[in-house]
């Protein structure tokens, strides 16, 4: 339906400035989400990104998406009829869309395509991520200094490296402000269930936890939080709206610059395949805006540590870290290599609970 | 917080858990005692979901938003019912494309409102809410009708076997068109109680399977009112009681408990396999199969 719409409305727009854009086409741009755009979480952060390039090249480019693609058959043939329709480039920002991207990319040699999260690469396909654990460690500061009684609940959809990191450099940064305080998790083994994560999240209110942030893509656990008169972390987006007053600050992904490099490259013919992990410093991870209830010196505190994250000073996973057993893992003045970190399955000293293999 | 008050709070969240499954459940007992199999529950509790969602959003009532989420599930049950009994259509794929249907229907009802913040119905009594003791009105009604009355005596003999009872002179397709309706009413009440009182919010494919499990639990119960009750909290509380372990820091597989209510499921179904077995539990004889009126 907005696919459509979108389509028509770029004709509109070629029709009218046509004399003037007679030299050169527009450079056609399509994107693949996983969900409904909607109005926070993953998939609109993608698209608050896809809207800022297009802001960014006006006429140049024309940008299109399609949303609510399930991962897998369905996900190989929307990514196809999107190449086939001309699209010069393709951003696909699920991980399960690896293997159907790398399958129509052999078939479109002369297509680049962009996957989010995968480690599959070819000529014609980069990937890209982004460093989530830095911007989790920032709240989780945030966190540490809004806790009274050193519980902070977690609410996490599947024990995968990427939520167990998201985990850790949380526990971490909650440890910096407070070395008394806690995390603990719950695993709902779904990405998307508002009822279960509601219920997690009364669990977790039920074993004392006065702060929750989560791992899962529905603002349930916000909710549950600003219901219950506690404090919240939001993931993905600022997700303020959705607890007015528990909304501490959230974790957020900015892909917009980076998607305006890519397209810049491309349009310049310098677009070479890579794989881009990018953070704070490369604007990809921020923090949403800090709530009434967050204190003046924890502000000044944590956008110090922002600073020397973006400055490259200061590393999330630099030693001493240990781990739950209290065995020092990472020693001091080394950094945990980023393939151990691709790979983590083990929980930093702070964290309540094993982790489930 | 101290033991008494985390054991009160497993057992509200427990209740509230099963909530949904028993007013899903037990419309499914009814339209099964009739002697029909309509599988598309989960698809009409999506839509009694969205709908209702949607309604509050518009006139800000809890209580409209219910009467329309109940509605909506009747109104979906209907097109079941013109389908697989008017028009004879096999029930097991009609039930199967009604919840298909539901599912796309409802995120396209809900495209704009996903997400969108609403005030959900708030607990009245010992930190329930009034919904929950409208769920155990309702299976206490429908234990008593199907027990105790004549209408209820009926419509089980419709289940049982459809042909003497259209020999003596019952209107077979009629009440099997009416257990259809109030299940799909039922449907849309437990999606209406998931996106109003649950969460409450509105996201695509929110029941997450709930429709299935309360199908299961039909069969769990052995087609008895009280006996959905016993199984939805029991399923109720192997989810809560998961997580709580889990927030004590035991370690509980959460793939393990995921997994339960689908394995108890499975365990019933291999036990009414067996016609043994099967009449012992009291199933409707004619359950699915077709009624074609003798001309």
């Amino acid at each position: 339906m907005r696919l459509v719409k979108l389509v028509l409305a770029a004709f509109a727009l070629g029709a009218s400035a046509a004399p003037a854009a007679a030299q050169q086409a527009p450079l056609k741009v399509g994107f693949v989400y996983v969900s409904p755009v909607s109005d926070a979480g993953w998939t609109f952060q993608h698209e608050t990104g896809r809207r800022a390039l297009q802001g960014a090249f006006g006429d140049r480019i024309q940008t299109s998406f399609v949303e609510n693609v399930a991962e897998g058959a369905d996900a190989e043939r929307v990514i196809r009829q999107l190449a086939a329709a001309g699209n010069r480039v393709v951003f696909t920002t699920s991980f399960g869309y690896m293997n159907p991207t790398i399958r129509v990319a052999a078939q479109f040699p002369d297509t680049i395509f962009m996957h989010a999260t995968g480690y599959r690469r070819a000529k014609n396909v980069g990937t890209y991520l982004a460093r989530f654990e830095e911007g989790r460690y920032l709240t989780g500061m945030v966190a540490g200094r809004a806790s009274r009684s050193n519980v902070v609940g977690y609410v996490a959809a599947f024990p995968i490296p990427e939520v167990v990191r998201g985990i850790n450099g949380f526990t971490l940064g909650l440890r910096a402000t407070n070395p008394k305080a806690e995390v603990r998790v719950i695993w709902t083994s779904s990405w998307y269930d508002p009822g279960k994560e509601r219920e997690a999240a009364e669990a977790l209110i039920a074993q004392g936890a006065d702060v929750l942030t989560h791992h899962t893509d529905s603002t349930a656990v916000v909710q549950t939080a600003e219901e219950r008169g506690i404090a919240a972390i939001g993931y993905h987006s600022d997700m303020s709206k959705y607890g007015p007053k528990a909304h501490l600050t959230a974790a957020t992904h900015h892909w917009g610059k980076y998607y305006e490099r890519v397209v810049a490259a491309v349009l310049d013919g310098k677009w070479q395949s890579d794989d881009v992990w990018g953070g704070i410093k490369d604007g990809m991870i921020d923090i949403a805006p800090y709530g009434a209830a967050v204190p003046e010196d924890v502000r000044r505190l944590v956008d110090a540590r922002k600073a020397d994250i973006a400055a490259g000073r200061f590393n999330i996973f630099q030693g001493p870290i240990k781990d739950q057993d209290g065995k020092e893992r990472i020693a001091a003045g080394s950094v945990m290599a980023e393939k151990d970190q691709l790979a983590f399955d083990w929980y930093v000293e702070g964290v309540i609970g094993k982790l489930p293999k | 917080m101290g033991d008494l008050e985390t054991l009160a709070a497993i057992l509200i969240a427990t209740l509230r858990a099963g909530t949904p499954l028993v007013f899903a459940a037990i419309g499914e007992l009814v339209v099964e005692r009739a002697g029909v199999l309509n599988l598309g529950v989960e698809g009409m509790m999506l839509v009694g979901a969205v709908t209702g969602f949607v309604v509050v959003i518009a006139t800000g009532s809890p209580t409209a938003g219910i009467v329309a989420a109940t509605a909506a599930g009747a109104a979906l049950a209907a097109l079941f019912a013109l389908v697989a009994l008017t028009l004879r259509a096999n029930q097991v794929a009609t039930g199967l494309a009604l919840t298909i249907l539901g599912i796309g229907a409802s995120a396209f009802i809900g495209l704009d409102h996903v997400g969108t913040p609403i005030s959900g119905i708030a607990p009245v009594l010992l930190g329930l809410d009034p919904l929950f003791y409208l769920s155990l009105a309702l299976v206490a009604a429908v234990a008593w009708f199907l027990a105790r009355t004549r209408a209820g005596l009926v419509l089980r003999a419709v289940g049982d076997s459809h042909d003497v009872a259209h020999a003596m002179g019952y209107r077979v397709l009629v009440i099997r068109h009416l257990a259809v309706l109030f299940g799909g009413a039922s449907a849309g009440l437990a999606g209406g109680y998931l996106s109003l009182v649950y969460t409450p919010l509105w996201v695509e494919g929110m029941t997450a399977g709930r429709g299935w499990i309360a199908l299961a639990l039909v069969v769990f119960a052995a087609w008895r009112p009280a006996r959905v009750l016993v199984g939805a909290y029991l399923f109720g509380g192997v989810t809560i009681a998961g997580l709580h372990a889990q927030a004590a820091g035991l370690a509980v597989p959460p793939q393990l408990l995921a997994m339960l209510p689908y394995l108890a499921t499975i365990a019933v179904l291999v036990v009414i396999a067996r016609a043994r077995w099967r009449a012992r539990l009291d199933a409707p004889a004619a359950l699915g199969r077709t009624f074609d009126p003798p001309t």
